[in-house]
């Protein structure tokens, strides 16, 4: 198998609306950026992988308007996830372990600003039994956060931390929407409180893959993936044990995570009673640097808040802050799906 | 035939918006299990379904979430169970199940080993716990869907299971535990027709807002790029050729050229234009590539490649209503072969 490195990552500086950008427009300078970083050019790029979705902002196939800011001439072999952009990072990742590409672009944006993002994510929920009663992101969070309270694994004290320390880290994070602490406020939904709840923005954010040496002359010191896996839980709620994450587990055992210990991890936990549940799913125990980003909370432009997470990660890497890294994302409700990846800074050693 | 610089690209002045909504009746089939679930909503029966590991799932799917087999084996549940989790909900959303403030809830019916999500009808939060005993409260009017269950309201009674009287005003059977069921209806529900709103603020961006404005004072113009130094009409922000911001607003036209065109032969829903009537590519003086517009003034069967035009505006139209020939002879086929 081809080892296949994370070797450039930018992200726009993540706002609440984004409202005199086109989503190309906003999109553009973060692809700049990003291939700016390794010197390449689209036409250098084997595959090139996005993730999007046009209930955010309600513009059909908003994801072809986004190519013009590729420059996708001559043609280029492309491809798109209606996903957090994790999912199109998976894509790309598995076309360059066979070995079809050596480079690949992936990238993702999202403008919530525009709609409203808790309505809207409604409609991703079971269209028999669910979608016809509009239970909001945040309602179905607030479901868990209970059910974790209930089991005694948190309490609203150990959230607002969660909260506070999440954005406090931010305050060092330049394109966080959130930067420093913010009051609990009231309850949004009852147990969660405005500050248990992301942000609603808008943002993007890219990363160049490259594999083996490639990647090596592309980058000074390569986030290089040693696994990455995506596990999905069934779509009925009730089926679910909500105070537990097994497909976050299990994608972090098949991605190899539990081999040796992380010392970071980047974790796509929109809601607080959400990190309580991976920080246990993934076993990271307290020596563990957990999203120093400020995470979700502090910046969470949805389909773009997952690549985020691989993306600080990588960064963590890439300027020797971490040597061996946990980033995941999310999708759906409650923490439905979960992706895994692990990054690792040292040579490879088989 | 050539452009003329107009100005370098300044911000625009204020943001452009417009609402927008989205909004479709989504029609949707039912497998035999949802069908006869939601059938049963309708005559005030909960229907649940066996896995074959034993579990009754409620709501029932047509495969067992943990072995993917097919699952058929109906039971008929309590309308009463007890609320696993909670959630309250201070401000009721458009579309959910109560307008007043009300707590999410995961109730697991009598006879049942999964919860099923819904509303319940509280006075406020101190009056709900997880634990807390809830029954179904039926809508008025039930066509064989979720919300045919209105909510479900705090039920006191003595332990799960015990036979309870109904709930007032209605006359169904509390079961004590699952019985089996034929799952069979008379007039059974095939499909559900679900409406999906979502109401949105359309902002046209940077690029667009500049095309916009300009059309307000009949003017069109489009953006250069600096690299290939194409320019595109109408702009969308970037050169989808070079991937790069086009910097440089150009006027264009207002006289183009036909580059191609095809003839409509039936009328659009709520278009008040006659057929046949013919649609037309048209390359603006200037103009990197064709946009496309109506043809008038002029029968539909003289309309040709290489046909002069010029727009037409009507009073308080923002865009050109149609474009009609202007006179000049046509174009050579050399001057527009690029642009097909």
């Amino acid at each position: 198998m081809r080892d296949v490195a994370i070797v450039a990552f930018a992200q726009t500086d993540h706002v609440r609306s984004s409202e005199a950008l086109s989503e190309v427009e906003m999109l553009m300078p973060v692809l700049h950026d990003v291939l700016g970083r390794t010197g390449l050019r689209t036409g250098d790029i084997g595959f090139t992988c996005s993730g999007s979705s046009d209930y955010l902002a309600g513009r059909a196939f908003s994801f072809t308007m986004a190519l013009d800011g590729v420059g996708a001439w001559p043609p280029i072999a492309e491809s798109h996830v209606e996903m957090d952009g994790a999912w199109a990072l998976y894509e790309a990742w598995v076309e360059l372990l066979t070995g079809e590409a050596d480079t690949a672009l992936v990238y993702s944006y999202g403008k919530s600003s525009p709609g409203s993002v808790r309505d809207v994510l409604t409609r991703q929920l079971d269209p028999y039994y669910l979608a016809p009663l509009w239970p909001d992101s945040v309602a179905l969070a607030a479901l868990q956060a209970q059910a974790l309270i209930d089991a005694g694994e948190t309490d609203e004290q150990a959230l607002a931390a969660i909260a506070a320390r999440s954005r406090t880290d931010a305050e060092d994070n330049p394109h966080a929407q959130l930067r420093g602490p913010r009051p609990q406020g009231d309850y949004v939904v009852r147990p969660l409180r405005t500050g248990d709840c992301p942000p609603v923005g808008d943002g993007a954010a890219a990363v160049v893959l490259a594999a083996g040496d490639r990647a090596r002359e592309l980058c000074e010191r390569p986030a290089w993936i040693r696994g990455m896996d995506h596990r999905i839980e069934p779509h009925a709620l009730g089926v679910r044990d909500l105070t537990d994450s097994p497909s976050a587990r299990l994608a972090a055992e098949r991605a190899g995570a539990f081999e040796r210990p992380v010392d970071t991890a980047e974790l796509h936990a929109p809601f607080t009673s959400q990190e309580v549940v991976l920080r246990r799913a993934l076993r990271l125990g307290d020596s563990v640097r957990v999203n120093a980003s400020g995470g979700a909370l502090a910046a969470n432009p949805v389909m773009a808040a997952g690549l985020v997470r691989i993306g600080e990660a990588a960064a963590a890497v890439h300027r020797g802050a971490s040597h061996r890294a946990l980033a995941h994302a999310t999708s759906g409700p409650c923490l439905q799906q979960n992706l895994v990846a692990v990054l690792e800074g040292e040579p490879h050693v088989r | 035939m050539s452009a003329t610089p107009a100005s370098e690209v300044n911000p625009a002045p204020e943001v452009l918006r417009a609402p927008l909504v989205v909004e479709f009746p989504f029609t949707r089939s039912l497998g035999p299990v949802q069908s006869a679930f939601l059938t049963g909503l309708r005559e005030r029966t909960v229907l649940g379904v066996r896995t074959t590991g034993g579990r009754v799932l409620v709501p029932p799917v047509e495969y067992d979430p943990e072995t993917a087999e097919e699952i058929r084996d109906l039971v008929e549940v309590g309308a009463a169970g007890t609320v696993t989790t909670w959630a309250w909900n201070p401000e009721p959303r458009r579309g959910q199940p109560l307008a007043t403030p009300f707590a999410w809830v995961l109730v697991r019916l009598d006879g049942t080993d999964t919860p099923l999500l819904h509303a319940l009808d509280a006075p406020g939060p101190d009056a709900v716990r997880t634990g807390m005993r809830v029954r179904v409260r039926w809508a008025a009017e039930r066509a064989g869907a979720i919300t045919d269950i209105a909510c479900f309201e705090p039920y006191e009674d003595h332990d799960e299971g015990d036979p309870a009287p109904a709930a007032p005003g209605t006359e169904e059977r509390i079961a004590t535990g699952p019985r089996s069921h034929s799952g069979e209806f008379e007039d059974p529900v095939a499909g559900i027709v679900a409406p999906a709103r979502l109401d949105y603020t359309y902002t046209p961006g940077r690029a667009q807002a500049r095309f916009i404005d300009a059309l307000a004072e009949r003017r069109t113009t489009g953006e250069r790029c600096p690299s290939c130094r194409k320019v595109y009409v109408p702009p969308r922000g970037a050169c989808p050729t070079c991937g790069i911001a086009t910097s440089e607003q150009v006027e264009v036209g207002p006289r183009g050229t036909v580059t191609t065109f095809c003839i409509v032969n039936i009328k659009a829903k709520n278009l008040d234009i006659e057929v046949p009537y013919v649609y037309a590519h048209i390359a603006l003086d200037g103009a990197g590539l064709a946009l496309h517009g109506r043809i008038g003034g002029i029968p539909y069967d003289q309309v040709r490649m290489g046909l002069r035009v010029e727009p037409v505006w009507t009073e308080g139209g923002r865009h050109p209503d149609h474009y009609r020939p202007s006179g000049e002879p046509d174009a050579d086929y050399d001057t527009y072969k690029e642009l097909l």
